[in-house]
C-alpha cells in the first residue's frame, strides 16, 4: 500500500503520512461524522441504530471490494451492480422454480463469477479499456435482467438466500446480522490476500506500473484476469447480501449501486490511476456514506442536500490525494 | 510547522462543525415507543421518489394536515423509481426516530414487505398511498386510486368518441411489469371492449413513464403504420411525448387519445387539444386521510383497514353523453402540481 518513500531520518510529512495510510483520511472522517451526529441527535448514538447504519452498507461495502480490487489495477468496474441484479433475479427465479437454496445461490454467483470472465478476457485479451467494457456490459446486463424477469420483480421466500439478513445476534448488545459478519469476514480475507500474499503485491505492481511488473516477471494478464474473476465472485455474495436487505429481486433496483460502489472505493483513499487504495479504507469509505445518510436524515436534512453533501465529500477526499502527491513529489 | 498548523485547522473545522451541529439544528423527534394510543401522531412518509411533481404534491399535502393537526411529520423517499433498498433504508430510520405511522408509496408492491412488517410487528400503523401492495393485506389499509377503474374510464371515454368505429389502438405503456402499469393497461381494454390478443391493437411500446422515451417509441410506431384512430397513454408525460410524435406526423386530427394523472400541465394539455381526455387521480386526498388516520391512531390505537379508492375523475372539454366527466375549468382547480 505504501508507495512514499522517506527519505533517512526525516520525519514525514503530511502529505507523505496520507499516502502511507491511505485509509487515515476517511477515518478521521468518519469519526467527526459520527461525533458530530452523536451530538445533534439522540437517535444515532444508539446500539440497535449504530448496528442498522453497517447493515444499510452492506450492499454498497460488498460491491466495493470486488471494485477496489479493480481499481487498484487501474480499471473500473460500472457493471458490478447490473451483474449484482442479474444473479439476484437468477437466484430468486431459481427457487421459485424449484430449485434448491443452495444450488440457486451457487448458481447464482457462476453468473456473475463468469460475467467477471468475459470482462476479464475483454479487457486482457483484446485490451479494450474496462471502462468501455463495463460500459457496455451495463447495458447489456440490465437489459438482460428485464427480459429474464420480464419486468417483474421476484419476492423471495427461501430461508438461506434472506438468511443474512434475518438472523442475528448480540455482540456486546449490538445486533449482529450474519450479513455484517460475512462481509467482515471478506473484508479481513482480501486484506490478508492484498497485504501478505504474492498475489497481492502483483495486483499492486501491475496498478502502479505494468510494463516494470511484467519485466520483473509478474504475469500481468493472468493477475488482470484472476482480479475480475474474484471481483466476479464478491458481485455474487453482493447479490445474497442484497436479498438478506430485501428479499425481492428486483430488476429496477440499484441503478446506482455501480456509482456508490465506486464513491465508496474513492472516499478510502484509492486512486483511479491504480496502484494505491486498501481494502480498509474501502470500509471506511462505505461506512461514512451509510453515516452521513443516516445521520442526516435523523437531522431532517433534505435527500437532494444529501446528495451534495457526499458528492463534495468525494472531490474533497480527491482533493486531499492530489495535496498528498503535491507533498510527495 | 505547516504539519502543525494543518492539524489545527483540521480540529478547529471539526470543532465548529460539532457546535453548530449541535446549536442550530431542528430536531424532529426523540426515539421511544412506536405503538399508538394516548399519544401524539408521529407521521413518517415514504414516496417513490422526492423530485416527481406527483410525490412533492403528495409530501406538501401529507405536511399541512400534519400541520393542521399538531402530529410531527418527516417524509422520506427512495432515490429512483425502484429504489427498494432506499424504501428499507428509509422505513428503518423512521421507526429509529420513533414513527408510530409510516404512509408509504411503494416502489415495487413486493419490494418493502419484509421491512413494512418489521414496522407492524414493532406496532406501527403502515398505510400504502398511491400503490397496492400484493398482498394488500401486508399493510394496515391502502388509500389509492383505483388504478384499473381509473384505465377503464379512459377505455369508454375512447370508446364513446369513436361511436362505433372499430379501433385501431396505439397503447404507450409505463413499466413493463409494474402493478399500476398492469392495472390501467388492462382496465383500458376493458373499458375500450378488447383484449391483449385483438388485432386492433396496432402497435405497443413501453416507456417508463417517461416523455421523450414515449416520443422515440411513437415514432418507431408510426414507421409501421400510420393508420390509427386511438391512443392509450399511462401517464401524462408520456402523453405529450406521444404527441409530439404524433404532430410531427400530422396525425392527431385523425384519433382520439386519453391519459392518466390530472397534473395541472396535463389538464392544460386537455384544455389546449393535445389529447381529448386525461383521467385525474386526487393524491391530496390520499396524504390527508392517511394523516388522519394516523391521528386517529395515536389519539385512540384504532387503525383503518381494507382499500380505500380515493377516487378518479375523466376530464375533458368534449365531453360525451353516458360517460361521466368534467371540464378543464374543474379539472384546473382540482389538479395536483404547479397551476
Amino acid at each position: 500500500m505504501a508507495t512514499a518513500t522517506l527519505k533517512g531520518n526525516e520525519r514525514p510529512t503530511i502529505g507523505e503520512f496520507f499516502l502511507r495510510a491511505p485509509a487515515v483520511g476517511p477515518a478521521l472522517a468518519l469519526l467527526v461524522a459520527i461525533v458530530v451526529f452523536s451530538l445533534s441527535t439522540d437517535t444515532f448514538l444508539d446500539l440497535d441504530n449504530l448496528s442498522l447504519v453497517v447493515q444499510q452498507s452492506l450492499v454498497v461495502g460488498t460491491l466495493a471490494l470486488g471494485q477496489t480490487l479493480i481499481i487498484l489495477t487501474a480499471g473500473i468496474d460500472l457493471a458490478n451492480a447490473a451483474a449484482m441484479v442479474l444473479a439476484t433475479l437468477i437466484m430468486a427465479k431459481l427457487v421459485v422454480g424449484g430449485v434448491s437454496g443452495i444450488w440457486a445461490l451457487l448458481l447464482g454467483i457462476v453468473a456473475t463469477v463468469v460475467i467477471g470472465m468475459v470482462t476479464g478476457s475483454l479487457v486482457t485479451r483484446i485490451k479494450l479499456p474496462p471502462f468501455i467494457v463495463t460500459l457496455g456490459l451495463l447495458t447489456v446486463l440490465t437489459a438482460a435482467a428485464k427480459l429474464f424477469a420480464s419486468g417483474q420483480a421476484v419476492p423471495v421466500a427461501d430461508s438461506l438466500l434472506k438468511w443474512l439478513g434475518t438472523r442475528r445476534y448480540l455482540f456486546g448488545g449490538i445486533p449482529i446480522t450474519y450479513g455484517m459478519t460475512l462481509a467482515l469476514l471478506m473484508y479481513l480475507a482480501l486484506w490478508y490476500a492484498l497485504t501478505r500474499t504474492p498475489w497481492g503485491k502483483h495486483v499492486y505492481a501491475v496498478g502502479n506500473a505494468p510494463e516494470s511488473a511484467r519485466l520483473s516477471g509478474i504475469k500481468v494478464n493472468r493477475t488482470i484476469l484472476s482480479v475480475y474473476i474474484v471481483a466476479g465472485v464478491i458481485v455474487g455474495i453482493a447479490a445474497w447480501q442484497a436479498l438478506g436487505r430485501v428479499p425481492n429481486a428486483d430488476p429496477n433496483a440499484f441503478q446506482l449501486g455501480n456509482l456508490d460502489s465506486i464513491t465508496a472505493v474513492v472516499l478510502g483513499g484509492a486512486s483511479l490511476f491504480g496502484g494505491r487504495g486498501s481494502v480498509l479504507g474501502t470500509m471506511m469509505g462505505a461506512l461514512v456514506v451509510a453515516v452521513l445518510r443516516s445521520g442526516l436524515t435523523q437531522l431532517g436534512v433534505d435527500a437532494l442536500y444529501q446528495d451534495v453533501a457526499t458528492g463534495a465529500l468525494l472531490i474533497g477526499a480527491v482533493c486531499v490525494d492530489r495535496f498528498a502527491r503535491r507533498q510527495q513529489s | 510547522m505547516r504539519q502543525r498548523s494543518l492539524l489545527a485547522l483540521t480540529l478547529a473545522a471539526a470543532v465548529a462543525a460539532t457546535s453548530v451541529g449541535a446549536c442550530t439544528v431542528e430536531r424532529h423527534w426523540g426515539g421511544g415507543s412506536n405503538a399508538g394510543g394516548g399519544g401524539k401522531a408521529k407521521v413518517g412518509l415514504v414516496t417513490k421518489t422526492d423530485t416527481n411533481p406527483y410525490f412533492v404534491e403528495l409530501r406538501a399535502a401529507a405536511k399541512a394536515a400534519a400541520e393542521a393537526n399538531g402530529a410531527e411529520f418527516n417524509a422520506l423517499a427512495g432515490q429512483f423509481d425502484g429504489d427498494n433498498d432506499g424504501q428499507v433504508r428509509a422505513i428503518e430510520n423512521l421507526m429509529q426516530q420513533g414513527a408510530n405511522t409510516i404512509l408509504i408509496t411503494p416502489s415495487s408492491s413486493t419490494g418493502v414487505l419484509d421491512a413494512i412488517d418489521r414496522a407492524r410487528k414493532a406496532g406501527v400503523l403502515v398505510i400504502a398511498l398511491d400503490t397496492a401492495t400484493e398482498p394488500d393485506t401486508a399493510v394496515d389499509a391502502t388509500f389509492a386510486t383505483d388504478n384499473f377503474e381509473a384505465g377503464r374510464q379512459q377505455g369508454a371515454y375512447v370508446k364513446a368518441v369513436l361511436a362505433g368505429k372499430p379501433p385501431k389502438l396505439f397503447m404507450v405503456d409505463g413499466t413493463a411489469g409494474s402493478t399500476v402499469d398492469t392495472q390501467r393497461h388492462t382496465g383500458f381494454l376493458k373499458g375500450i371492449g378488447l383484449t391483449d390478443a385483438s388485432p386492433e391493437i396496432k402497435g405497443k411500446t413501453p416507456a417508463n413513464g417517461d416523455q421523450s422515451l414515449a416520443q422515440q417509441g411513437v415514432e418507431n410506431l408510426l414507421q409501421r403504420t400510420t393508420d390509427i384512430n386511438a391512443v392509450y397513454t399511462m401517464n401524462e408525460p408520456m402523453g405529450r411525448g406521444t404527441y409530439a410524435a404524433l404532430q410531427a406526423r400530422g396525425l392527431v386530427n385523425q384519433l382520439v387519445m386519453g391519459s392518466i394523472d390530472g397534473g395541472c400541465e396535463g389538464v392544460k394539455n386537455v384544455r389546449d387539444g393535445q389529447y381529448a381526455a386525461t383521467v385525474m387521480q386526487f393524491p391530496k386526498k390520499m396524504a390527508e386521510q392517511g394523516v388522519l388516520a394516523a391521528v386517529e391512531y395515536a389519539k385512540t390505537g384504532k387503525k383503518p383497514s381494507g382499500f380505500v379508492n380515493t377516487g378518479s375523475a375523466v376530464i375533458t372539454d368534449k365531453p360525451i353523453p353516458g360517460v361521466e366527466s368534467q371540464d378543464t375549468k374543474w379539472g384546473l382547480e382540482n389538479c395536483w402540481g404547479t397551476k
